[in-house]
């Protein structure tokens, strides 16, 4: 402590080497700015290696073969690691999907935007309740849709929330018609 | 102390002259190739990466596996850099086994940029059985997995002679000079003109061998574009930072050292 | 010492410091007295530090995409290499850091042995860096077994084959430690497992070697005893941080040249082949930094001798502070040991050599005398030379380094407390 005290006594004398006070400021500043910025750029990377990969950003595309699928009926495939119904509807459905009021939908969004135009019958959607992102079971709940057993959201034959703690509608993934058969999404 | 020092160091260098001339001579040192990717700026040659994937595809790998590799990663930077669409058209070119289907069967589909490369064999034991018993080693990392790297790579691959007389080589081994025991059970693959390079290179041995060693060495080390880079900035920031912190260390010493 | 005047100024800091000191601690830590004549060798503590973070921060980072079993291991260390955001970088900091780490812990060893700073007061620091530095050599070791590589495979078969020289229970003891009836999965699985916590392990320790250094303090280059604080003493900070943090950057260019210029030169081609079970490479070699215990290890023509010698050798460094007999310590003032530590020196720099090379001819017979030499320095030399060597004039306090005559503690005492 001697020392330091030392230290404090002799520069307040040196009044004339304030010049030099400041030239030793600045190279401190200088050094733990620069020493900063050395860690952020090293701690980038320990965070982005959690970011999905090379790999799986690659797996972003799925074909599907929907030739089998009758009317009425939906298949479940996996995309990304996650469900994505795909339901061919019927015209009564499709029909019953389209007279919903919007005014009755929590997120109110049409029909028609949610399908591909001219292929209105295939209803493609990620099956991933939005409340908590449990799967819905089909054919179930008050509005011939599905309905999440986990926290009992209900969705129309859209897909629509129309009750339940979800607050929106199921998503629909980016997709598109290869041909009649095939889907490919992503 | 110092003429010990000296003494000792004598014999150490004695020792060693005579431990490295000693060791047995058989084979011989690598061919030292300029690779354009040596050095800390080192980058690979794109054009000879192109023409390496070439060599690959059309000859080893009817018995090579590189099934670290997909197809996706020949479109990507510090690699071959084929176009996205020349990519897609390489996968495509590909018949990929995939599967189960709802039957339960397995089926094939042409490639896509996400496959991984597809191997000649469908296991090892498969590939020793078509080549002899002897198994045509993985190629993914296979320049970081020899001693003397892309250099010995290319030296075995144009290192095939006519056996010194006295040498006997049973049925399907070859004489290699360059090889670990001069014996190889791979045959010389490369002929000129065995290739038709899309950019009218002559495809003589030499450039063959070149421009596949050059693909096997970005298989290997397919970082290395970035690596330099990056090494090159890092080293630079740390002299920097080195300085600055050097300066400081002895504005704060200099309390101390003035007291003296 | 100074922690004790240490009051937190704010009232909420001060209630937090009565209940857990923490800021005392702090204070402590950053006005630490320090002898002001540490040179450059003093700044390895603080990058074995560095390294040990280091390693521990990306080992964590790997073990999030590394998979743990005999079929995938190798396949997953590619993904990392080619696939995962900076994979590349973290997998070659750590396993060069390996490497770096051991560089920094010899030269910590070999500074302690020509300062003297294994003896008396400081024998417990000194026994606690010993059980780091064999935690650090079996961490690696188990570490460069994950890869799956021949090496790795080769590597872990040799060395849990030293336990089978045990007798009686020796091969019990081996398939014990292999889960199965050679190298096989179960041994991959609970290497790993291993893997990752020798580091915790590691940390503790430091935590005590630190400890166990506050109460006596450091050591210093004249090897003599100083009052604390005192004008032979500086605070920790900012005086030696900022000296270790300069020597830190230093060590972090060259270990970037590794990461970034060449970061496989230190390890071994043949671990970029998988594990094959049939094969064994043309030469088995452990990683450089383990090659003089291996060198002892070969150079005994006798199983269960070989393993005994080579784990003596390093056993022996335990009871170093009572095999010493010299009362001055630094080697600065002991012209006789200071040419034994050279040569002690060279002699493990040597032995080092001999384990690379094939265990034949001349190479045999080098690291025959060597192994005989290293014993010979601590059970003979040391003892010996420390009762009959005359020693140079010590000096009574670091800042009067050159006086004439012979030491005299107590004069030396007086002055200090003068100042």
């Amino acid at each position: 402590m001697v020392l330091s005290n030392n230290y404090i006594i002799s520069t307040l004398q040196m009044s004339k080497e304030e010049k030099k006070v400041k030239r030793r400021d600045f190279l401190f500043t200088a050094s733990y700015v620069v020493g900063a910025v050395g860690i952020g750029a090293v701690i980038w990377p320990m965070i982005d290696q959690m970011n999905p990969d090379k790999a799986q950003k690659a797996l972003a595309t799925t074909e599907v073969d929907i030739s089998q699928i009758e009317p009425g009926k939906s298949i479940t495939v996996l995309w990304r690691g996650k469900p994505v119904f795909l339901k061919r509807r019927t015209p009564e459905e499709i029909q019953e999907a389209r007279a919903v009021s919007l005014d009755d939908l929590p997120d109110p969004q049409k029909d028609e935007e949610r399908v591909k135009e001219g292929k209105d019958e295939w209803l493609v959607m990620l099956g991933v309740c939005t409340h908590l992102g449990c799967v819905p079971l089909k054919d179930k709940g008050d509005y011939n849709g599905w309905f999440c057993p986990c926290h009992g959201s209900h969705y129309d034959v859209s897909g629509r929330v129309r009750k339940g703690p979800a607050p929106t509608n199921m998503e629909i993934p980016k997709f598109e018609f290869v041909d009649n058969n095939t889907i490919k999404i992503g | 102390m110092k003429k010990f020092n000296l003494i000792i160091n004598k014999i150490i260098i004695i020792l060693f002259l005579t431990i490295v001339s000693s060791q047995s001579a058989e084979m011989t040192d690598p061919i030292k190739v300029d690779w354009s990717f040596k050095g800390i700026t080192g980058k690979f040659d794109r054009a000879s990466l192109q023409r390496g994937f070439q060599v690959y595809k059309e000859v080893c790998s009817s018995c090579h596996s590189m099934q670290y590799l997909s197809y996706r990663n020949l479109g990507e930077p510090g690699g071959p850099e084929f176009t996205e669409a020349e990519v897609k058209a390489i996968a495509a070119s590909f018949e990929v086994t995939d599967g189960p289907d709802n039957q339960g069967e397995m089926f094939t589909r042409p490639g896509r940029p996400s496959d991984m490369f597809v191997s000649p064999h469908p296991n090892k034991e498969a590939a020793a059985a078509a080549n002899g018993g002897a198994y045509p080693p993985d190629m993914s990392v296979l320049v970081k997995a020899r001693k003397g790297g892309a250099n010995y790579i290319y030296s075995v691959l144009v290192g095939y002679e006519e056996p010194p007389t006295g040498v006997k080589l049973d049925q399907g081994v070859y004489y290699n000079k360059y090889m670990i025991g001069n014996k190889i059970k791979m045959p010389n693959n490369l002929e000129d003109g065995l290739v038709e390079y899309a950019d009218g290179t002559e495809s003589t041995v030499e450039q063959m061998a070149k421009d596949v060693t050059t693909f096997l060495a970005w298989a290997a080390e397919p970082e290395l574009e970035e690596r330099h880079k990056t090494g090159v900035k890092v080293i630079i920031y740390l002299v920097l930072l080195t300085i600055l912190v050097y300066l400081s260390m002895k504005k704060i010493w200099s309390r101390v050292d003035s007291e003296k | 010492m100074s922690e004790h005047e240490y009051v937190p100024k704010s009232k909420a800091a001060k209630w937090f410091n009565d209940r857990l000191p923490l800021l005392t601690l702090g204070a402590h830590l950053t006005d630490y007295p320090t002898p002001k004549n540490l040179n450059y060798w003093w700044t390895f503590g603080g990058i074995l530090t560095f390294c040990l973070i280091t390693q521990i921060v990306t080992g964590i980072v790997l073990a999030m995409h590394y998979v743990a079993h005999a079929d995938l291991a190798f396949g997953s260390v590619e993904h990392i290499m080619r696939n995962v955001n900076y994979g590349w970088l973290i997998r070659y900091i750590h396993s060069n850091g390996a490497s770096m780490f051991f560089l920094a812990v010899y030269i910590h060893i070999f500074r302690s042995l020509f300062y003297g700073s294994y003896k008396s007061p400081r024998e417990i620091i000194w026994i606690l860096g010993l059980l780091i530095y064999l935690l650090m050599m079996a961490a690696a070791f188990l570490g460069y077994v994950l890869p799956w590589g021949q090496m790795s495979f080769w590597g872990a078969t040799v060395i849990t084959n030293l336990f089978s020289a045990i007798p009686l229970v020796g091969d019990s003891i081996t398939t014990w430690l292999w889960g199965a009836y050679s190298v096989d999965n179960p041994t991959l699985n609970r290497f790993f497992s291993l893997h990752y916590l020798f580091p915790f392990l590691i940390l503790g320790l430091v935590v005590l070697h630190i400890w166990a250094l506050h109460i006596p303090g450091n050591n210093n280059p004249v090897g003599i005893d100083i009052k604390k604080p005192s004008k032979d003493t500086v605070p920790f900070h900012p005086y030696i941080t900022i000296k270790d943090a300069f020597a830190l950057l230093m060590f972090m260019i060259i270990f970037a040249g590794f990461v970034f210029f060449s970061p496989n030169v230190l390890g071994h081609s043949d671990n970029y082949i998988p594990a094959n079970p049939l094969v064994t490479p043309a030469h088995i070699v452990p990683e450089w930094y383990l090659l003089p215990f291996y060198a002892i290890l070969r150079s005994v023509p006798d199983k269960l001798g070989g393993v005994i010698l080579m784990f003596s050798a390093i056993f022996i460094l335990f009871v170093l502070p009572w095999l010493d007999t010299s009362k001055v310590r630094s080697a600065v003032f002991r012209p006789i040991y200071r040419q034994f530590f050279w040569i002690l020196v060279i002699d493990v720099l040597m032995l080092g050599y001999v384990g690379a090379m094939p265990a034949e001819g001349v190479y045999l017979a080098l690291a025959r005398v060597g192994t005989i030499y290293y014993f010979l320095h601590f059970i003979v030399v040391l003892p010996v030379v420390g009762l009959l060597e005359k020693t140079d004039p010590i000096p009574m306090s670091i800042s009067e380094p050159v006086i004439t005559g012979g030491a005299e503690p107590s004069l030396a005492r007086k002055i200090n407390e003068k100042v």
